[in-house]
């Protein structure tokens, strides 16, 4: 309309002062850090599928699928099989809740506050996921705790355990980004919690998590050698057991961490910015 | 504070389409508006949560486009909707937002404590904000944006929904920080809280000032409020006009009889005029059944400064609810 704006109001001088220095941009994502926290304290029960969630797969699983895989009373070959997987799962489960948390923020006034605080606008996600990966390694600890109650055995040592701790936690901060963005994009937090599922489920059972791929039909083997979940699981797998390859199928896992963090991580801090 | 020629579409819809506005530091104006008229749109452009698509605003000597990371250091935003952590307490949202501009944890303690305490939410510090009635929520989130001491503070339909108790202290609040200093961008649906808050008015529609003045002169064009009343003896309606006819108040436009409903209307502009009727009446040996004001309605205020209706969206039926709620307190 008006093109031709009429007299430019004067303005102080300097492009734009105020640009966020490290430590304070740290000290904001603290303080964030703390609510996100804080809100879990407030609401204990949101924390049901980072303590419940592993116990009751793990249970299901080895002993409803344990015999059939692994033959009947050799439940426990099937625990060292399937808890390195469940970790890879862990991550993806608890990334799910990233997405609707972020939809449920912005369906309240509060990030209208943040966005006109002179903070820098991703610290508000980052301190997310700070969060999400701390009840991510809660998820992954009673994992751990279950199977060794099942008869885990630690048989790589204790660095390459660690490593596969430390693989899992990386790839499913990563894969945050992905839900942080569904979150950003879709209406409501059923909808996150829908899409994401048509996307878990696939993605979860058409891997090496369960069950050894090598009983699959040629379509699904070859879907399994690229999915990422199957390659987490089986890089774990190798870290815990002492064998089998790590260097492959962690490279892998690595390369999509960093494939999906370059591409979703700015998308989604861009739509964080201008959403209205 | 100074917006000149500001647009903001949403696809084919103007919300905002070539606004300008004017506030003098430490004074409030008000921005007049039915639902969809533009208000909210234009309080995120200058509060930089919008890019406007065309025009320019400085606020507090910040281009609002060009300096927005400088411009959100001086200025407070509370919006319809309470813009806090639910789930968090009062005492720890204040704390969070002292942390966040980058006070230290003393700093952001007591002050968190200091305005807890202004706004009289000390004894509820401790509880969430979800459990914190209406108007204890909007005097949280006022409290939030005063945190930082902003210099410039945005007021986005502060009391539409609440019940008028709680709506005047949100009203001694908004005065207390002007006194303070504080310039003010309010928005309202409300001719009454124009008049309560804002030193100057500007009414938009569509997008659009439609008119903008001192409030006292705009109120003169609008006509201010009327007076009915409503005499014991329904035929002494003639005899009430006449008497109050007799007695050249300055400033009255005439006692109209209304024998449809038995009243009188009589417009008014001070409460001294009210005064003066209700003496006069008394002086006349008048008996009446009843007396009542009502102040002009957003349409009347439309109807009056523009000859035209206003072009009221078809609102959610929230905002419906809440306007029903507030007519009935206002008449």
């Amino acid at each position: 309309m008006s093109a031709a704006t009429p007299t430019a109001p004067a303005t102080k001088p300097g492009a734009d002062e105020g640009r966020i220095g490290l430590r304070a941009n740290l000290r904001h994502i603290g303080a964030l850090v703390r609510r996100n926290a804080l809100q879990i304290k407030q609401d204990p029960e949101s924390m049901f599928d980072a303590l419940l969630m592993p116990v009751i797969f793990i249970l299901l699983f080895v002993y409803v699928f344990g015999g059939a895989i692994a033959g009947k009373g050799q439940q426990q070959e099937y625990v060292q099989y399937l808890v390195p997987g469940m970790m890879a799962m862990m991550g993806m489960n608890i990334a799910m809740a990233v997405g609707s948390g972020v939809n449920e923020d912005f369906r309240k006034g509060v990030m209208d506050r943040f966005r006109t605080m002179p903070i820098a606008r991703s610290s508000v996600l980052i301190a997310k996921i700070v969060v999400e990966v701390g009840r991510m390694l809660i998820a992954t600890t009673i994992l751990l705790v279950m199977g060794f109650l099942l008869g885990l055995e630690i048989k790589g040592g204790i660095l390459p355990f660690l490593g596969s701790v430390a693989l899992s936690t990386v790839f499913g901060a990563a894969l945050m980004w992905i839900f942080i963005l569904l979150g950003l994009s879709v209406k409501t937090p059923q909808a996150v919690q829908g899409l994401a599922m048509l996307v878990l489920m696939p993605l979860q059972f058409g891997s090496s998590i369960f069950a050894p791929t090598a009983s699959m039909p040629g379509w699904l083997e070859g879907f399994t050698k690229v999915n990422p979940l199957s390659n987490l699981a089986d890089a774990a797998r190798a870290l815990i057991n002492g064998h089998g390859a790590v260097a492959h199928p962690a490279l892998i896992t690595l390369g999509w961490a960093a494939v999906i963090t370059a591409v979703t991580m700015p998308l989604a801090v861009k739509k964080f910015r201008t959403k209205t | 504070m100074e917006v000149r020629g500001l647009v903001k579409h949403f696809g084919d819809v103007k919300a905002v389409d070539g606004v300008d506005l004017d506030v003098r530091e430490g004074t409030v104006l008000g921005v007049l508006g039915p639902n969809g008229a533009g208000k909210t749109t234009l309080v995120r452009c200058l509060s930089t949560l919008l890019v406007p698509d065309a025009g320019s605003a400085v606020v507090a000597g910040y281009d609002v486009v060009r300096q927005p990371r400088a411009l959100r250091r001086t200025i407070g935003l509370t919006g319809q909707y309470a813009s806090v952590d639910e789930k968090l307490s009062g005492y720890e949202n204040l704390y969070m937002i002292g942390r966040l501009l980058d006070l230290s944890r003393t700093d952001a303690r007591r002050r968190a404590d200091e305005v807890l305490e202004r706004f009289s939410l000390t004894d509820a510090a401790k509880r969430p904000a979800a459990k914190y009635s209406g108007g204890m929520r909007r005097r949280l989130d006022l409290a939030a944006s005063m945190i930082g001491r902003p210099t410039v503070l945005y007021l986005d339909e502060p009391t539409t929904g609440l019940d008028p108790r709680t709506r005047n202290e949100v009203w001694d609040e908004v005065r207390r920080m002007v006194r303070e200093g504080a310039t003010v961008l309010l928005t309202t649906q409300y001719m009454e809280e124009a008049e309560q808050l804002a030193n100057e008015l500007t009414v938009i529609d569509r997008g659009r000032v439609i008119a903008e003045g001192l409030v006292d002169e705009l109120k003169a064009k609008v006509g201010g409020r009327t007076l009915q009343i409503r005499p014991a003896d329904p035929t002494a309606l003639h005899a009430v006009a006449a008497a109050l006819a007799g007695a050249g108040l300055d400033g009255i436009g005439g006692a109209t009889p209304d024998p449809a409903e038995c009243v009188v209307n009589v417009p008014i502009i001070s409460d001294e005029q009210l005064t003066a009727v209700i003496g006069l009446l008394g002086s006349h040996d008048i008996a009446l059944a009843g007396i009542s004001t009502h102040l002009p309605s957003l349409d009347e205020v439309f109807l009056a400064l523009t000859g035209q209706k206003s072009s009221e969206a078809p609102a959610d039926d929230d905002a419906r609810e809440n306007d029903q709620q507030y007519a009935e307190v206002s008449a």
